[in-house]
Order: C-alpha cells, then structure tokens, then sequence
C-alpha cells in the first residue's frame, strides 16, 4: 500500500533528533509535527520569524499578532523567541536549521528541486522555498512518487522550472525512501507491501536497487 | 514635530511628500503586522504608478489588496502573492509588472538597502529563472548569484510601540519585515500601537533605533486574521 498523508509524515518524524531545530514546509510536512517522537526535544521554525512554534491556540489565546509561516495563528513554546525575517533567513542561509522538510512537484537525479511553477498555470510566487533549499544541508522531501496516470515524478533532469539546483538528498514519496547521490536515486526502503518492481516502474530517473530494499516501520 | 520628537498628528502629515511613481515598502507578512491606517492613507491620496516592495499582496479587500483594487501600484516586488484575486486578474491582464523574489532574498535586498551595502551574492535562486540576466560567482566551490539591494522614498512600518523620538518594539511575529523597511526608506513612517514617552522603553530592549525613523503616528488597527485556526477546546467533564 502507498503511504498516507499520515505515514509519511510519520515516517519522517523517525529521522527527528533529540535538539534539532526544524522548518516544516506547508502541506504534509506540516503534519510532521504530531508525530515527534516521546522524549526529544525539538523546536520548530516558522520563517516569518519564530523559533519555537507551539500548537493552535484557542479561542481565548488566540493572537492576530503570532501566526506561522502558512499565515495560521499558532502559539509559542516556553524558550521561543521572535525576530525579523531577515534574522530569519541568517538562520536557513546560514545552515543553522538541522532539518528542512519541504513538498515538491519533481526532483531530479542530481538532486535538483522544482516546486514552485508550472508554466501555463497561475504563478503564486516562491515564498521562503528557495532560500530553503539552498541554505539547508540536510532536507527531506516528501512528494508523490507519480502523478494519477502514473507519469513519474522522479526524473533524470526536472521539466519545470528549478526551485533549487542540485541540493535534494533525500526524498520520501508514498512508494519509497531514496537517497541522491553520485547522479543517481538510491532505494533505502519501500512502503509497506510495495513491491520493488513498481518502485522500479515508476521511477524516471536512474534508480540503484540494492539486493535487499527494507519495508518502512511503523 | 520639533527637534527629535517625530510624532504627527494626521495620517495626511505622515504621508506628506508622498507623490506618483515612488518607490514604497509596506511591512507585513500576510495581513500580520501591517501599517492598517497608513495603507489607508495612500488609497485616500490617490497617488499612482507605484512599486510596491512587500512580502505579500494582501487580500481583496484588505492590506494592499486596497491599493491594488483602486490601480495605484503599477509593480510589484513580493515572494508570494498567492491571496489576490485582484492581483491574479491584473497580473494575467499584464496591468500589473510583478517581480517574484525569495522571500529570504527579499529580507536580505531590505536589509542590504538600509545599511548602504549595494548588492550581494546568495546561493538561493542558483540555477532557476530568477536568476537569468543575473551575475553569478563560484566562491569556494559554490555557486551564488549577485542580488542588488532595495531602498525607497517612503518605508511605512508598524510597530507594537514607538517613543516620541522613534524608538521601536515589534511585538511577536508582527515583526517579519518592518525592522529592515524601518531601515531602508528615506522617510520612514511608523504606524504605532502605543507611543509612549522618551525613556519609558528599555533602552536594552528596542528593536528598532530611533536614528532610522523620521515620522511617528498613532495607529488604529482592526487587525485582521488571515487563517483562524484553533484547536478544539478541552472538554470538562
């Protein structure tokens, strides 16, 4: 079965270390979130100027002057602290952010990322994305293997417009967790009852299967 | 306004010298942190041809959004303008220039612009269409591309408290944007929530030198809320 919204935030909540500090991107990796494992410590960073973003408020806390990057009004943890978005992005440029997870539309064997256009379509803008991916070292991206016709996602070279040039080494789709390097996707696991021929057929670009691909765990 | 106490007292004083085809930057991040009255302000002026420098475009009826209802922006700088049915209608329409910009760059053009450092290499944006046209470097291995800074004739800012003479607190993430703008106009206006007297603010706790401030004003601020979200109250039993 193809992981769901769920598992793969889950399973990307298991690379969480006790004091990192993360960026969640919008969308699934912002469900990484209810998934940090017991006993770690973790602060999470909104790029609009917060360290130590908590869960929604309610009705009673909640602050038109304290909202995420998504523009949600959130809460601050004990140890938060605020700034401007310029402190902000000293901070992901400057690789202070152990984890970034971030949604993509392709990435490519050389560990290029295209997330933010499809041309044809409505240009929204690129947000804090590409400063993202060129000041993390360390980023995962969550994504869906294939499109709806089975078109692969995983491509040698990114059709779209870039986000990032070759800065991806890790991807999570609903099929599998891969790793880029030396030009090339790298199977580490598979979803669980996947089989690693449709990995194989779904994946675009040049895959290396080792001998025995792991199920995820849950 | 006398010596070093900035504070007017109508929003058209603040505005004065405000005219068509200037360069504006208006702090915010989505609808949070705005200069609500100032905004306003601009829209009751009827100047035109501006280029707008803010992360976001507003919503419809709300923040920028204003200004571009009634055509006063001719271009604009953000890294996200996803809110707008305005902005998508004259973007599409060709009415409108826009100038997408990551939202990290953007901060750093801001900052760059306020502390007289004329442009700088970023490795954000390498490799994809922002940076066609642009000078590139390899430093060290890496490629980075050169991003020239931004100023403007007036930054509009707000901020959670102002003393007469311009110092200024930012309050949680109202903050975003408005300590570079507050830096980078060369008249910056301050739309305050409270203006409090000259000593009355920590010295050790002001985010924004009054040296950088030419104009101080007291808002008033519906404060709007983009996306309300809460978490479900806990049920007593």
């Amino acid at each position: 079965m193809a992981l769901s919204r769920e598992q793969l935030a889950q399973r990307v909540a298991q690379e969480l270390k006790d004091g990192f500090y993360v960026n969640l991107g919008i969308g699934i990796p912002t469900l990484v979130a209810n998934y940090i494992p017991e006993g770690i410590d973790v602060m999470l960073q909104s790029e609009n100027g917060l360290l130590g973003m908590g869960e929604f408020p309610t009705e009673q806390t909640i602050d038109a002057d304290l909202i995420n990057a998504g523009k949600q009004t959130v809460t601050a943890v004990d140890g938060a602290s605020f700034f401007s978005s310029a402190e902000s992005f000293a901070m992901i440029r400057g690789g202070h952010v152990d984890l970034t997870v971030l949604g993509a539309f392709e990435v490519d064997e050389q560990g290029s990322i295209a997330s933010w256009m499809i041309p044809g379509k409505l240009i929204k803008g690129m947000g804090g994305a590409m400063d993202l991916v060129a000041g993390a070292d360390n980023i995962i991206v969550t994504m869906m293997h294939a499109d709806k016709k089975g078109n692969s996602k995983l491509l040698p070279k990114c059709e779209l417009p870039l986000t990032g040039f070759g800065c991806i080494k890790r991807v999570l789709t609903d099929l599998a967790f891969m790793e880029i390097k030396d030009g090339a996707f790298h199977l580490l696991e598979r979803a669980p009852g996947v089989s690693v021929e449709e990995i194989v057929a779904k994946t675009a670009g040049k895959l290396i299967v080792p001998e025995h691909v792991p199920e995820m765990i849950f | 306004m006398a010596g070093l106490n900035k504070v007017v007292g109508s929003y058209e004083q603040a505005l004065e010298g405000l005219s068509n085809d200037m360069t504006i930057m208006v702090g915010g991040f989505g609808l949070c942190g705005i200069p609500e009255g100032l905004i306003s302000q601009m829209v009751t002026s009827g100047v035109t041809g501006l280029t707008a420098i803010s992360n976001n475009a507003g919503v419809d009826d709300f923040g920028l959004g204003l200004l571009l209802k009634s055509r006063q922006i001719d271009t604009m700088i953000a890294s996200y303008v996803g809110e707008n049915a305005t902005f998508e209608q004259q973007m599409l329409s060709g009415q409108l220039k826009v100038i997408l910009t990551p939202q990290g760059t953007l901060a750093e053009k801001i900052r760059a612009g306020g502390a007289g450092i004329p442009a700088f290499f970023t490795a954000t944006g390498y490799g994809t269409p922002i940076a066609e046209g642009k000078e590139t470097r390899e430093i060290d291995g890496r490629h980075y591309v050169l991003e020239p800074s931004l100023t403007a004739d007036f930054a509009l800012v707000r901020a959670w408290k102002a003393d007469t003479m311009g110092n200024l607190v930012f309050r949680k993430t109202a903050a975003n944007f408005n300590p570079m703008m507050a830096t980078a106009g060369k008249i910056t206006v301050v739309e305050a929530e409270h203006i409090v007297e000259p000593g009355e603010l920590d010295p050790d706790h002001i985010h924004t030198p009054g040296i950088y401030v030419n104009r101080v004003i007291q808002g008033k601020f519906e404060k709007r809320i983009e996306q309300r979200t809460v978490k479900a109250a806990p049920v007593i039993l």
